[in-house]
């Protein structure tokens, strides 16, 4: 009988984190673009090396990159954002760390289109400040693909651009979100 | 009883399994940012160009661009104000190198000095790293040829065209060592087909040393000096020495510097150099490189 109310005790422990097991969605190969456009040049990379995952649960969503894996398709404007602008040796990442608001609302379990408020703090250049965009969630078979666009200033983020090339970046660079996760068991 | 305990055991280890996620959920966010030192990091901007001064750096022009040169030497600064400090005369050589892979480049050009055209073909076949288990130095090798298109001095000769050639090999050893500092040596040997006379080799080795400094995020201090083993050259001739800025201006770079050398091509600048630094025989010159995309 002892033993009986030792087992009942670790399974009531048992079950108290088990309710919590929503589960966490997660990737490595989440893809970020950022769009600078201005009357004088557009300037566009990609980052497909993108870390993120998100907690079912409590919505809690976390996003690292590093600078360095920003790809320009040409070779010296590359070498230049991270010699020149974002000195990425210095700072190698961004880092977003935030929350879905309504996460309640999402339901992993069943394909469809959600859409939630994403708040969180995005840091570049150890400079954070606050950031609040609309997600987007798709759900399908298990699957889920997340897509969010903001924009942000160069200058709030200690980015110093010489005024000789000032016209061609722009002070509102649009960031474009596109991330498949996976649910991880 | 027993089986009671049993279907409980069971039981406890299935609740167990299935709340494994979620008790390592606290570190799961976190482990975000674990595995970073896995990409390879490749050095990039060990220079602002592929040029030091006079000679080449290790880098190199990505694939498909063309990197468009134009160099200047200006006359000697110490004939004075007559000569504006030498701006009244120019040597020049315009060319540009272009990228077959981001490691292969080739190149042309054609240096007023004795009417010379230049090839080259330069290979980078190591890459410094940033990781722990790194590739410490970048290293290039480059082989030039030149052509002296000049009239022949002596026409009645019986003169051959492979006396109009030389050529000059190099190894590029480089390293960054911080964001600011980077310094190249760059043993080189020059052949020339044809010298002066007898007594004089037609192979030479030369050492080449060349670093460069930040000074600002698109500025840096450059120096760059070629020492000619002793006994090949003449007993008037010196060996190169500049000393410049690179200015980096989005698509240009600009170099601004001083030499005592006047050939803007290998040859040239190594082995037939006169001016002296002490006597004030020196040069103000630039390059200008603008990056093509194709």
């Amino acid at each position: 009988m002892k033993k009986t109310i030792i087992y009942s005790l670790l399974f009531t422990i048992a079950t108290a984190f088990t309710t919590h097991s929503g589960g966490i969605y997660k990737t490595n190969t989440g893809n970020i673009n950022f769009y600078s456009h201005t009357p004088v040049e557009d300037i566009t990379a990609d980052n497909h090396k993108v870390k993120t995952a998100f907690s079912a649960e409590n919505g809690k969503i976390q996003f690292s990159c590093l600078i360095k894996d920003f790809e320009f398709k040409k070779a010296l404007m590359q070498e230049h954002f991270n010699e020149n602008y974002m000195e990425s040796t210095t700072y190698p990442k961004a880092t977003f760390d935030g929350t879905i608001s309504s996460i309640s609302t999402i339901d992993l379990g069943k394909d469809g289109t959600y859409t939630s408020p994403v708040v969180g703090k995005l840091t570049i250049k150890d400079v954070t400040k606050d950031v609040t965009t609309l997600g987007t969630f798709t759900v399908k078979n298990g699957l889920v693909n997340a897509k969010a666009t903001f924009n942000l200033n160069p200058y709030d983020y200690n980015v110093s651009i010489p005024k000789m090339v000032a016209p061609k970046i722009s002070d509102s660079i649009k960031i474009s979100i596109d991330i498949d996760y996976t649910h991880q068991h | 009883m027993k089986i009671r305990s049993i279907i409980l055991f069971y039981l406890l280890s299935v609740v167990f399994l299935l709340s494994w996620p979620s008790l390592l959920y606290a570190q799961e966010l976190s482990l975000l940012e674990e595995d970073e030192s896995s990409t390879s990091d490749r050095v990039i901007a060990t220079f602002k160009t592929n040029r030091i001064v006079n000679g080449h750096s290790i880098e190199t022009v990505a694939k498909n661009e063309f990197d468009f040169k134009i160099s200047h030497r200006f006359g000697v600064l110490n004939q004075g104000f007559y000569d504006l400090f030498g701006l009244d005369q120019a040597t020049m050589r315009m060319g540009g190198d272009f990228g077959i892979t981001d490691n292969l480049n080739i190149g042309i050009g054609r240096s007023t000095v004795e009417k010379t055209y230049d090839g080259f073909i330069k290979y980078k076949f190591l890459k410094q790293t940033q990781n722990t288990e790194s590739v410490p130095i970048s290293a290039v090798l480059i082989s030039h040829i030149g052509i002296n298109t000049l009239k022949w001095a002596q026409p009645e000769r019986d003169n051959k065209f492979t006396s109009r050639l030389h050529y000059t090999h190099q190894l590029l050893v480089a390293r960054k060592f911080s964001t600011n500092f980077s310094a190249q040596l760059s043993p080189t040997l020059v052949h020339k087909n044809l010298v002066e006379s007898n007594e004089k080799p037609n192979d030479i080795f030369a050492l080449g040393f060349g670093a460069r400094h930040k000074i600002t995020p698109r500025t840096t201090v450059n120096i760059e000096y070629f020492h000619v083993f002793p006994n090949q050259l003449d007993i008037n001739a010196a060996n190169a020495l500049s000393v410049g800025f690179d200015i980096e201006t989005g698509g240009h770079v600009f170099q601004l510097f001083f030499t005592n050398s006047t050939a803007p091509f290998e040859k040239g600048f190594i082995t037939d150099t006169k001016g002296k630094w002490n006597d004030g025989n020196i040069r103000f010159g630039f390059n200008i490189a603008r990056v093509f995309n194709f």
